[in-house]
């Protein structure tokens, strides 16, 4: 271990320090370092829904923000203006002037979904394992994490997530339903206020 | 014993076999029932029907306490699903999602007859266009969920609606682990309704027991169970374990009594004789007069025991023991037993007064002690003589009533001392007059405080009704009253709408009128106009018509669809709510007070009239008709306790053929009753409906004193031996009702303290007002 480490300082001296993190493998460990180094962020998003019975897909925009632990804001402006807070167990959904409060713990199915994104931004692998089988492929620079839902139950509704980013910035969600339809979610993270 | 005594003995035997008979088909209950007036208003009525057979009645409210949450989690699903398998239970929920199944099978399948936004506009070209545009841009957000999966079948989204519809109709419970939780999270808490009323306490009792054995053994976890019905199960066992130590408790201490001065076992089961015939034609009378006996009068049974067990000991004293045994009571009857007999007849005309009362547990008090006093005094006048042992050898007593005698020779300024006592009460009760009373009934309720507290945190975690604010709206038939309930939630909305009120529930919402019905299905097109409109209204859409065959063909099947009925809806939550809220000939709509805002947990009764203008509906605020009921209850026996006084006083006057002497009869008895109340009420006691019973009971005593009194004094000075027999009465009754003070249910306390400080006040004041007598000759 120590002569591991001497010899990574030993190279780290030899050459530039991009160069020696670009040599370290690129592993789960290290992806969700990376993540839960994030504190907060901000970042806009296109969302587009594939429905099978659709003609063409379902397009939403909007914000979002995130702040660690556990805290995640999906702010729609289009096609309706709606806003969908996570705060701890309780997912709130203000749209139409109208309030929704749903408890995650009564709902396995949305908590597993939701614990997907949340889990992924927060760098939460132990709380991402509980649910999923995780893979990794790609480099830091460009990396795909694949989700696949451990139980049956769950995968009748959510085939797989893939979540594609470079570094610790996320830069696209895609959900897979069982039934064939799909969500794709672009982001576009913003620069700190 | 002599021929002579062997037709009362069958009489007796006859009637107490039939007492038993009867007391022992009796049925007896604990529930409010007792609390619940006999001829009720309209608005009471409502009152007794939800607690004794609503959904309120049958309400039962369930909690898991203690180890971890995960394991409070387990308890929970376990034992809801016992309880949905138990056939005893109509429903039983827990927050899992599999327990609202049903619910959704349900919307999903009625869906073009229960949404309100279906209507002729909604199905013409338009109408598709904006619905549809709609449903998919909710599939487009975050809570695309439902309508996403349904979009064939259901493109205009009406269980998307109708499933918003029916969050917004309650607030809802907090979750943990997946099932319902407290707010703080340390409990889980479970909803089950009985399949029997809640006035049937025996099958209450067996839910209670099912629950139990349901939930059995938790290493760490506790089960607690609250609820109309569980309180009638717990207040029955508790009513039923005091009747039985109070019970036995004051036969033993009047037994010991009897055995002190009789000393001999013959003489106390003579003694006690009065005392068990009495108690038993008592219950008897009541379960014949009511058809069912209040587990609160048989507590009274105590009573009883303080009154009746005097007749026996005024024949064992005062009967002369120096002459042999015929003679001597021949003799007893006549010098005594007219005495005995009007104070007999005063009791029972006090307690006669109480048959009038509106309120059941009162009546049914009056009916148990006129006829367990009248049992009681026949016994001892027509059986005890004969069977008194010839050589009943009674302690001599005569030194205790003669120390006694003094009081009767006291100085006259005794009792000015006592009138100023009196006096002293009169101001203390008339400046603190608006203090005394109780306001409400919880100082009736044998539930404790800590319980019905309970009851109140399961309630607000479960965000069951507590029904204070009803609608009510009365129609001929089931579907006039299902569209008055249709016109009344339309002028409600408003109100929601301006946050007046948070919401409220209609069995309009889970059954539309058939006319209502009719127009919904009315509004869907066949299937040839409908393809048709799709493709005009889906024009640049992204969702082509060709594919909604699925909803062309649920539109098709709802419009061949019979209509929705009641019992379509039975076993679901649905079925439940609508059997709460629709009732023969009447609908009731709970209103929700905002539990936010400027109006918040208030509802202004004004502005909901106001809005029902025009309706033939009815508001109603359940708690100010209860406290209402309450304070009826009291004025009327306020009421009947002056009547009770005022026919006691004329018997006496007739009787003894004087008003003056009457009077003088009477004026001890107001003054114990006052000193009594002042004392009372010196001590902080909150009065009550049983301490004016109480009082009514220090008038029926206290006249026993005061006419016995006034005969001795009749014939000169008090005889001794008729003395000490008033001691020994007065020492029974502190015995009886200082039994009953010791009693851990609030009525009987009550009564029990009133009586017995009552009865201590009044044998010296009777003593002390006879001198005044003494003092004229």
């Amino acid at each position: 271990m120590t002569r591991r480490v001497k010899n990574l300082l030993g190279s780290a001296l030899a050459a530039c320090a991009l160069a020696a993190a670009a040599a370290e493998p690129w592993t789960l460990e290290r992806l969700m370092q990376g993540l839960a180094q994030t504190r907060s962020a901000r970042a806009t998003f296109v969302e587009k829904k594939t429905l099978r019975i659709l003609e063409r897909p379902l397009v939403a925009s909007g914000e979002l923000s995130f702040t660690a632990p556990g805290k995640l804001e999906k702010r729609t402006l289009r096609p309706k203006p709606e806003l969908l807070r996570l705060e701890g167990e309780t997912l709130t959904l203000e749209r139409a002037g109208r309030s929704t409060v749903l408890d995650l713990r009564s709902h396995p199915e949305v908590a597993a979904f939701v614990e997907s994104i949340r889990g992924t931004l927060a760098g939460d692998r132990k709380a991402l394992e509980t649910v999923y089988r995780l893979s990794l492929e790609g480099s830091e620079a460009s990396w795909v994490l694949t989700l696949t839902p451990l139980e049956q139950a769950m995968r009748a509704l959510v085939e797989r997530i893939r979540i594609a980013g470079r570094g610790a910035d996320l830069s696209v969600i895609e959900i897979r339903q069982a039934n064939g339809d799909s969500s794709l979610m672009s982001v576009q993270r913003l620069p700190a206020p | 014993m002599t021929r002579r005594a062997l037709l009362p003995l069958a009489v007796w035997l006859a009637a107490l076999a039939a007492a038993a008979g009867i007391a022992a088909g009796a049925r007896y209950t604990a529930d409010l029932s007792g609390f619940l007036p006999r001829s009720p208003s309209p608005a009471q009525q409502l009152l007794v029907e939800q607690l004794r057979d609503g959904a309120v009645g049958r309400m039962m409210l369930l909690a898991i306490e203690g180890a971890d949450a995960g394991a409070r989690t387990a308890h929970s699903r376990r034992l809801a699903k016992a309880l949905r398998a138990d056939a005893r239970f109509a429903y039983v929920a827990n927050g899992e999602a599999a327990g609202s199944a049903r619910e959704r099978e349900l919307l999903l399948e009625h869906r073009y007859r229960l949404s309100p936004a279906v209507g002729a506009q909604r199905f013409t070209e338009a109408g598709l266009r904006a619905a549809i545009g709609e449903t998919l841009d909710l599939i487009a957000s975050s809570a695309g969920g439902i309508a996403q999966a349904l979009l064939a079948r259901d493109p205009t989204g009406e269980l998307a609606r109708l499933v918003s519809l029916q969050m917004e109709s309650g607030s809802r419970p907090s979750m943990a682990g997946g099932v319902w939780a407290s707010r703080d999270g340390t409990r889980a808490v479970l909803l089950a309704l009985t399949a029997a009323d809640g006035a049937d306490t025996d099958a209450q009792e067996a839910a209670v027991a099912a629950v139990q054995a349901a939930f059995g053994e938790a290493p760490g976890a506790s089960l607690r169970l609250t609820g109309p019905g569980v309180f009638a199960v717990e207040s029955r066992e508790l009513i039923r374990g005091e009747a039985m130590r109070l019970g036995v408790l004051g036969t033993v201490l009047v037994a010991a009594l009897l055995l002190a001065i009789a000393r001999s076992a013959a003489a106390l089961a003579l003694g006690l004789l009065p005392v068990l015939t009495g108690a038993l034609v008592g219950v008897a009378a009541v379960a014949l007069g009511f058809g069912v006996v209040h587990g609160i009068t048989l507590g009274f049974g105590a009573t009883l025991i303080g009154e009746a067990v005097d007749y026996a000991i005024y024949l064992f004293v005062q009967a002369d023991a120096r002459r042999a045994a015929p003679e001597r009571t021949r003799a007893w009857l006549a010098e005594f037993w007219p005495a005995i007999r009007l104070g007999v007849l005063t009791s029972i005309l006090g307690f006669a007064a109480l048959l009038f009362s509106g309120f059941p547990g009162l009546a049914q008090l009056g009916l148990y002690s006129v006829a367990g006093i009248a049992a009681a005094a026949l016994v001892t006048r027509f059986l005890l003589p004969h069977l008194l042992p010839a050589q009943l050898r009674v302690r001599d007593l005569s030194a205790l009533g003669a120390r006694f005698a003094v009081l009767s020779r006291a100085h006259p300024g005794w009792r000015w001392l006592v009138l100023a006592l009196a006096a002293g009460a009169v101001i203390l009760l008339y400046t603190g007059r608006d203090g005394l009373w109780a306001r409400d009934m919880s100082a009736l309720n044998p539930i404790s405080e800590e319980s019905q507290t309970y009851d109140g945190l399961l309630r607000a975690d479960l965000g069951a009704p507590d029904t204070r604010y009803l609608v009510v709206v009365r129609a001929a038939d089931e579907q006039a009253t299902l569209s008055a309930a249709e016109e009344v939630s339309r002028a409600l909305e408003p109100l929601v709408a301006a946050g007046a009120l948070a919401g409220f529930d209609s069995p309009s919402r889970y059954l539309p009128s058939r006319a209502t019905q009719v127009a919904r299905i009315a509004a869907l097109p066949d299937a040839a106009a409908l393809r048709q409109r799709l493709r005009a209204a889906l024009q640049g859409s992204p969702l082509r018509a060709e594919r909604l065959d699925a909803f062309v063909q649920d539109v098709a099947r709802a419009r061949r669809a019979p209509p929705l009925e009641r019992k379509d809806l039975a076993g679901s939550a649905f079925g439940l709510a609508l059997d709460s809220l629709l009732l023969p000939g009447k609908a009731l709509l709970p209103l929700r007070a905002p539990a936010s805002g400027p109006n918040a947990y208030t509802i202004d009764p004004a502005r909901v009239r106001a809005a029902l203008a025009g309706t033939s509906a009815t508001f109603l605020d359940l708690k100010a008709e209860a406290d209402a009921m309450y304070s009826g209850y009291l004025r009327e026996a306020l009421a009947l306790s002056l009547a009770g006084f005022a026919a006691i006083a004329l018997l006496l006057a007739v009787v003894l053929r004087s008003a003056a002497r009457a009077a003088r009869v009477l004026a001890p008895l107001v003054v114990t009753v006052l000193v009594t109340a002042g004392l009372l009420a010196a001590a902080g006691q909150v009065f009550n409906l049983l301490h004016l019973v109480g009082f009514l009971l220090i008038v029926a005593i206290g006249s026993n004193y005061a006419l016995f009194f006034d005969r001795e004094l009749a014939q000169g000075e008090p005889s001794p031996r008729v003395l000490a027999s008033l001691l020994l009465a007065n020492l029974t009754t502190l015995v009886g009702f200082g039994v009953l003070a010791s009693s851990s249910l609030g009525v009987l306390r009550s009564l029990g303290l009133t009586v017995s400080l009552g009865a201590l006040i009044a044998l010296p004041c009777a003593a002390l007002f006879s001198a005044r007598r003494a003092d004229g000759r």
